[in-house]
């Protein structure tokens, strides 16, 4: 930090550090030559070389860029029609509903999957790639949700009102008008979801068939039993993923702002 | 065609997805933790209050006395650096609370296994941190960390931090700074205050920070797992294993139950005292 002069300053920063230093371990190591992941021997590539030839890795993450995709895109549709369907009519059951959409992040994990897992057991559907993309689905729900409906407020209706004097019908007013003030909303929420689902692996392990395998879990049972230093050079992947997401989330963020400001 | 039926059709899937999906489940699994066990596979349609008995059991209080504990531990140590870390960001110039949030954002959407990982690195015998205190010549021999207690609380505080940091930040930057001026020009210390102002003010992203990382510290079984080895036991734990590989659905259904009722709970306090629907910082 630039100024470190306050004891506080220093808090700040020591604090920062040791968030990262996990992170960077796990970087670091996943350019080791050794196969033991403790001893340093030298920089090498073998382990992303190892990866690249793994066609179970290479499953998984096909796997998970679906269910995350798929999740994302869902949820995307259906937060979006609802926030504009509330906007349009007073319903009694709308805070009900809202508080019954927001369930999935406020009560454990842990719960959410057995919830999931014996209510898809109950209805008799088969686990598998199905059951991930509707529990993921729900879980994305409320991020993107919150963000549109929070757009929603923010937005000036009598842009709307103008299209509809010109003619406009309500659903090209829909198109031409709302979605695309609301769009950045929808994007980053959409990314925000993409980032958790593509995350998840307390409710994957819950509501997943047999043999199929998210990234995570891949990663999760691969920690437990023997540990390959490929796993490193995995896990630096998946965060060059995560940061690039962010990077563009903040971007799309930042740019609707100005855009807002200027309209 | 009739508007009113134009709207149901877009609330239709949300409707859906929050009755179907969410609500129904829950209620069936409230009602599947008084059902009775199958002899084999599944469950019996017979009412029995069997299940939450058997929490009762030493083995399994026992599990969640030590589970309260932890997590009760990590959410202390989560609030002692927590809580100055976002109150301290808070006071930040408006160019470093971006680069701040910038900064915390990154490993708060790491992976959490990815995070968990590089401690289980750092812990491992003769380790980075082994080889660290002993070329300092601090410890002669490795410390053996990983699979111990100290090792999980480590991870613990480590993984939730992030939501009590954003969760007080998020409260003390609303804050209107001008009343601890007008306090001091009144007379109080720093001190006097930080105390009747401040922590007053900060109190609902406090609570809220509380909440985010309690509940899941008693869900998060594969921190327990991944740091703890076999040793330590969560509620979170016997959930998955009851579920899993023991299949006796209705007793984990109440052992689920049990942790949401402990969350409703916590929520609801949290609404009395701090007069607010929404858990502060949660996005």
């Amino acid at each position: 930090m630039k100024s470190l002069k306050k004891p506080s300053h220093w808090f700040l920063a020591i604090v920062t550090f040791i968030l990262y230093i996990p992170i960077i371990v796990v970087v670091v190591y996943s350019f080791n030559a050794s196969k033991l992941s403790s001893v340093w021997d030298g920089f090498s590539l073998t382990w992303y070389q190892t990866l690249f030839h793994d066609s179970e890795m290479f499953e998984a993450l096909k796997n998970s860029l679906i269910v995350a995709l798929s999740a994302s895109i869902n949820a995307a549709i259906i937060s979006t029609l609802a926030a504009y369907g509330f906007t349009k009519i007073k319903l009694r059951s709308k805070s009900t509903m809202e508080l019954i959409s927001m369930l999935p992040i406020m009560i454990p994990e842990i719960i959410l999957g057995i919830v999931f897992m014996t209510f898809f057991s109950l209805i008799g559907l088969p686990f598998g790639m199905t059951t991930l993309i509707i529990a993921h689905t729900t879980f994305c729900i409320p991020y993107i949700y919150m963000l549109v409906k929070a757009r929603f407020v923010g937005m000036d209706s009598s842009l709307i009102d103008a299209a509809k004097d010109l003619g406009a019908s309500e659903s090209r007013a829909f198109f031409d008008i709302t979605l695309p003030l609301l769009f950045p909303a929808i994007i980053s929420g959409m990314l925000l979801s993409f980032a958790m689902s593509f995350d998840d692996v307390i409710i994957s392990i819950f509501v997943t068939g047999i043999n199929i395998n998210t990234l995570p879990m891949k990663i999760y049972t691969q920690i437990k039993t023997g540990v390959t230093p490929e796993i490193n050079a995995l896990c630096t992947l998946m965060l060059l993923i995560t940061i690039v997401i962010m990077i563009l989330a903040k971007r799309i963020h930042h740019h609707s702002n100005k855009k807002i400001k200027n309209i | 065609m009739n508007k009113k039926y134009n709207i149901w059709f877009l609330l239709f899937p949300f409707y859906l997805f929050s009755i179907v999906v969410i609500a129904f489940p829950l209620i069936y699994m409230v009602l599947l933790s008084f059902q009775t066990r199958a002899d084999i596979w599944g469950v019996i349609n017979e009412f029995t209050w069997k299940n939450y008995q058997d929490i009762l059991q030493p083995t399994y209080l026992q599990t969640f006395v030590q589970s309260f504990k932890l997590a009760l531990t990590s959410t202390f140590l989560i609030s002692i650096i927590g809580y100055p870390f976002g109150y301290f960001m808070a006071k930040l110039s408006k160019k470093w609370k971006k680069r701040m949030l910038l900064l915390l954002m990154i490993p708060f959407w790491t992976s959490s296994l990815i995070r968990l990982y590089g401690w289980i690195i750092i812990f491992r015998t003769n380790g980075p941190l082994d080889q660290i205190l002993m070329s300092l010549h601090l410890t002669k021999e490795p410390l053996r960390m990983l699979y111990t207690y100290p090792s999980v609380l480590i991870g613990m505080v480590y993984i939730l931090l992030p939501f009590m940091i954003l969760a007080v930040y998020s409260s003390a930057e609303k804050m209107d700074w001008s009343l601890i001026e007008a306090a001091k020009d009144l007379g109080a210390t720093s001190f006097q205050a930080f105390c009747t102002i401040t922590m007053k003010l900060t109190l609902p992203g406090f609570l809220s920070g509380i909440i985010l990382t309690f509940i899941p510290s008693m869900g998060l079984f594969f921190v327990a797992d991944l740091l703890g080895g076999n040793k330590i036991v969560l509620v979170g734990s016997i959930i998955q294993e009851q579920l899993l590989k023991v299949h006796n659905w209705p007793f984990a259904a109440a052992l689920s139950v049990i942790l949401m009722l402990l969350t409703t709970i916590m929520i609801t306090l949290y609404k009395r005292i701090s007069h607010s629907t929404e858990l502060e910082g949660v996005l």
